[in-house]
């Protein structure tokens, strides 16, 4: 290694916009011989409507298996030949697909990209096959009791604002939906007038425009319909919701509506979440994989510490629209919700009332700082924080940060979480596990959800 | 001047005088640095009357030492954004951070204090036993950690080390007491156990220099014996299952006995796993039960070759219904395998993979670092970052195919099946309690 430019969480990207409406962003990163390409698409489960819950998802997995010039039996190997490894994500707010290999894959990369966004075959068997594949992910998942409640929180605390569905979508609408749908949906959104090409590595800026400018200019923007979201109404009262299954452990979940993205009150909550359960970072990619620093936060010595609960964590998450902020807390064997929730409560309803110190606000600028190097080590991650702050609002609020950050004042952040972390603006959840053979049936037919993402594979 | 060419990593090793071994490796590819500290302090040691003693120390290893309390600990972490690590595998214990490189004296100060003078105090044991308890209490209700220990009590059978639960049970962890832990430490962390790995923005002069000074003074003392018992034979088929009837999907594990690290065969069969139930989205598994039968949302293989002889596991998660019907498809693809051999076509896909996914691996630090332990723990050479590729070139079709005829026989497997499921239409072992 030499001392080519290193990996930075805020290095300079170079834009082009193609004729339609494509936006491609380079930046160079010449430190392995390696090549990150990430497709976004600002489509997700928010943008589904009742009948049509999952779609976005169902498009997502339905984009791997085959296009006119990619037959079927070609897609796999594609990538692999060249060391790579491929995936892709649906959430809330967008769509993306990736592949990160050799350099010398690049070309090879943008073609699989301009033919999944033009090109995607929805061959009707294949269209049957994966409606089981999709059910079993969602079943997969409502293995996990930590799961179905967050399902439930995120639910209840959203009435109008299509946050409140699970990504995967719900099971009816997964065994009812059919083919045209979700091929409309894809024709409608998969428009590179809604997408995002980034393109992170061992390459040169020109060259990447040049080649995508050869894959990508052949096709036609789309249409794209006006999307109405209805805001999510001002919450007045705290709600709570129980899910009664039978388990061993008990699971504790308080959700408060939060700041977007672009909301002067983001970065103030970021600092908030960091004094409470530790600093995570920005990346849902990476820096959510491994644990936050967080033996001196608040509430890990609150339920930790003091043997109320086994962990306990939290994060603000980067969305388009307001989402929430959720605390969860695993109850430790044989200590009831109560206890829990009343000694987490506390710590919540107190930082809302007094604040934070000056001394827990360097702490929380020093971990985040740190966090922002960890989170971008590879540049398969570096292009996902490009392309996904480009989705949700703009790359440049990404690379916006360190400063925001550097600058925050204790007086933004006890205003933001004196703001947010009221009584009238939580959802508290509980599983509440009872015994085997006295609760209710697992239903033949339940309704349920994913996590924060659904991941390919 | 000096032209000295390396190929690949080339990282430095040195040994100290008390027997630990540190390896370097410097990069600038961010202004940061891991560190990995290995022990030979692995489930494995366990004693019969205490399983889950390792997985114990790892989570009150760092709540105190000698000079420092456990809130001085958080703070010396969490100012600085690091969260601590401490992994306990069949083999190792392991410690391990990435600290920007201007935190990295003083973290490896705190790592080197709390692997060689860790307290841990009565208060911290009575804390993390009800977190181990609780943690064991959740894992009794996931199903595919069920299938998965219930796999490995039926391959390693006879209180083989490999198939005992690294967190022991509620019992043996009650049993637990401060003075197991700390005798279990005084054993098994001795600096002839350890391997330290640090790459990153850090000199390697200045990595060896802050080792020696750090652990240079550390008292040597033998390092506990890791050979482990040759695992009983598998002569029949064997079935379990655990129903869990408030789940809504079932958790299929089933596999063999495979190969230790050391087996000359280790890529051939690297290769032939990766045929089986790796390649693209689960190699021929994922063809037949994820793509054409729509079955799974996740269905692969995957082997652990270890010091000694470790499992290879094929894994799917399916709909309580089509358990049966999953199993049989496995039965029929490994059958196929071992009958009928891999593809040309396939070997040379799945090698240019394998040997083309390097420079990823070792993208990162914490890529490099793993690596460099694994290399380090089973003797594999300085160099096997560059001989990998090599290695894997030369496995041929034949090696492949004999060692798919070898482990790949379902009339020897052993199945583990938990979910709502009560035991189809296989003759079933008694089920397993919860």
């Amino acid at each position: 290694m030499g001392t080519a430019s290193g990996r930075e969480a805020n290095g300079r990207t170079a834009a082009r916009v193609l004729d339609n409406g494509l936006r491609v962003l380079v930046q160079e990163v010449h430190t392995a011989p390696l090549a990150s390409v990430w497709c976004w698409y600002k489509v997700g489960s928010k943008d589904e409507v009742p009948g049509l819950t999952g779609v976005s998802h169902w498009v997502e997995h339905m984009n791997f298996k085959g296009t006119k010039n990619i037959p079927r039996d070609q897609v796999k190997g594609i990538i692999e030949q060249f060391g790579g490894s491929w995936n892709g994500y649906t959430w809330i707010d967008q769509t993306t697909y990736l592949e990160t290999a050799t350099r010398d894959a690049l070309d090879r990369m943008l073609f699989i990209e301009s033919e999944r966004m033009a090109n995607c075959l929805y061959d009707p068997e294949d269209f049957e096959s994966e409606r089981t594949v999709i059910i079993s992910e969602l079943q997969g998942s409502e293995n996990d009791p930590d799961h179905l409640l967050d399902i439930e929180v995120t639910a209840a605390a959203f009435k109008a604002h299509p946050y409140g569905h699970p990504t995967i979508g719900w099971l009816s609408d997964l065994r009812r939906m059919m083919r045209d749908e979700v091929y409309a949906f894809y024709r409608r959104y998969h428009v590179p007038n809604n997408a995002t090409l980034v393109v992170v590595g061992d390459v040169e800026a020109d060259e990447v425009f040049r080649a995508a400018g050869v894959h990508f200019r052949g096709i036609e923007p789309g249409t794209i319909p006006p999307r109405i979201y209805t805001s999510e109404p001002e919450q007045i009262g705290e709600r709570r919701v129980t899910v009664s299954r039978e388990g061993t452990t008990s699971y504790l979940k308080i959700a408060y509506h939060a700041p977007a993205v672009g909301d002067a009150d983001f970065v103030p909550m970021l600092i908030a979440d960091a004094v409470l359960t530790g600093a995570k970072g920005l990346n849902l990619w990476s820096s959510f994989r491994t644990p936050p620093p967080q033996r001196s936060a608040r509430l890990y010595r609150a339920l930790v510490n003091s043997r109320l609960a086994s962990s306990v964590g939290g994060a603000v998450l980067p969305t388009q629209d307001p989402f929430i902020y959720q605390i969860s807390a695993t109850a430790a064997d044989g200590v009831g919700l109560t206890t829990v929730e009343q000694a987490a409560i506390e710590q919540l309803d107190h930082l809302a009332r007094e604040g934070i110190t000056e001394q827990e606000l360097a702490k929380a600028k020093r971990q985040l700082g740190a966090r922002l190097v960890f989170e971008n080590d590879s540049v398969t991650n570096i292009a996902h924080q490009i392309g996904f702050f480009e989705t949700v609002a703009n790359a440049e609020v990404y690379r916006d940060v360190p400063t925001q950050i550097a600058s925050v004042s204790l007086e933004q952040v006890n205003r933001a979480a004196a703001k947010y972390l009221r009584p009238t603006n939580r959802t508290i959840g509980w599983f509440q596990p009872v015994p085997p053979g006295t609760g209710a049936p697992v239903p033949a037919d339940k309704a349920s959800t994913s996590g924060p993402m659904s991941e390919a594979r | 001047m000096t032209t000295v060419v390396h190929q690949g990593l080339a990282p430095s090793r040195e040994t100290l005088s008390n027997g630990a071994v540190v390896i370097a490796k410097e990069t600038h590819t961010t202004p940061a640095v891991t560190i990995s500290a290995a022990f030979r302090a692995g489930s494995i040691y366990d004693p019969p009357s205490r399983i889950g003693l390792a997985h114990f120390l790892s989570r009150v290893i760092d709540r105190g030492t000698e000079t420092r309390s456990a809130d001085d600990i958080a703070e010396a972490l969490d100012g600085r954004g690091v969260s601590l690590m401490v992994l306990v595998t069949r083999h190792l214990l392991t410690l391990a951070c990435t600290c920007l490189s201007e935190d990295f004296e003083p973290m490896l100060d705190l790592m080197g204090d709390i692997c060689m003078r860790p307290t841990v105090p009565e208060q911290e044991v009575e804390t993390w036993r009800g977190e181990i308890v609780t943690s064991i209490r959740q894992d009794e209700d996931n199903p595919a950690v069920m299938a998965v220990e219930g796999l490995m009590g039926l391959l390693y059978a006879g209180g083989h080390p490999y198939g005992r639960r690294a967190k022991g049970s509620v019992d043996t962890v009650e049993a637990i007491s401060r003075s197991d832990l700390q005798s279990f430490h005084r054993e098994t962390f001795t600096p002839s156990s350890l391997s330290l790995v640090v790459v990153g923005d850090v000199g390697t002069h200045r990595v060896n220099e802050q080792a020696a000074r750090v652990f240079g003074d550390w008292p040597g003392r033998a390092a506990p014996d890791s050979a482990v018992p040759a695992p009983p034979a598998a002569v029949t088929r064997q079935r379990l299952v655990v129903p869990m009837m408030n789940k809504v999907q079932a958790d299929i594990a089933y596999g063999f006995v495979a190969i230790a690290r050391k087996d000359p065969s280790y890529h051939a069969f690297l290769a032939m796993n990766n045929v089986l139930g790796q390649y693209a989205l689960g190699g021929r598994l994922g063809d037949s039960i994820r793509e054409r039968q729509g079955m799974a949302y996740y269905v692969f293989s995957a082997f652990e070759a270890n010091v000694g002889e470790g499992p290879l596991i094929i894994r799917a998660g399916v709909d309580p219904r089509n358990v049966d019907r999953a199993v049989a498809s496995i039965d029929e693809e490994l059958r196929r395998l071992a009958d009928e051999g891999v593809t040309s076509r396939e070997l040379t896909e799945s090698k240019q993979y394998l040997a083309g996914s390097m420079p990823r691996t070792l993208e990162t630090n914490a890529g490099i670092a793993a690596f460099l332990q694994t290399a380090e723990s089973f003797g594999l050479g300085l160099d096997y970052d560059v001989r990998l590729p090599h290695l894997i070139n030369d496995v041929t079709l034949e090696e492949v195919n004999a060692e798919a005829r070898r482990y790949l026989v379902p009339d020897r497997a052993a199945l583990a099946i938990a979910g709502p499921y009560d035991g189809g239409q296989e003759a079933a072992q008694p089920a397993a309690g919860r």
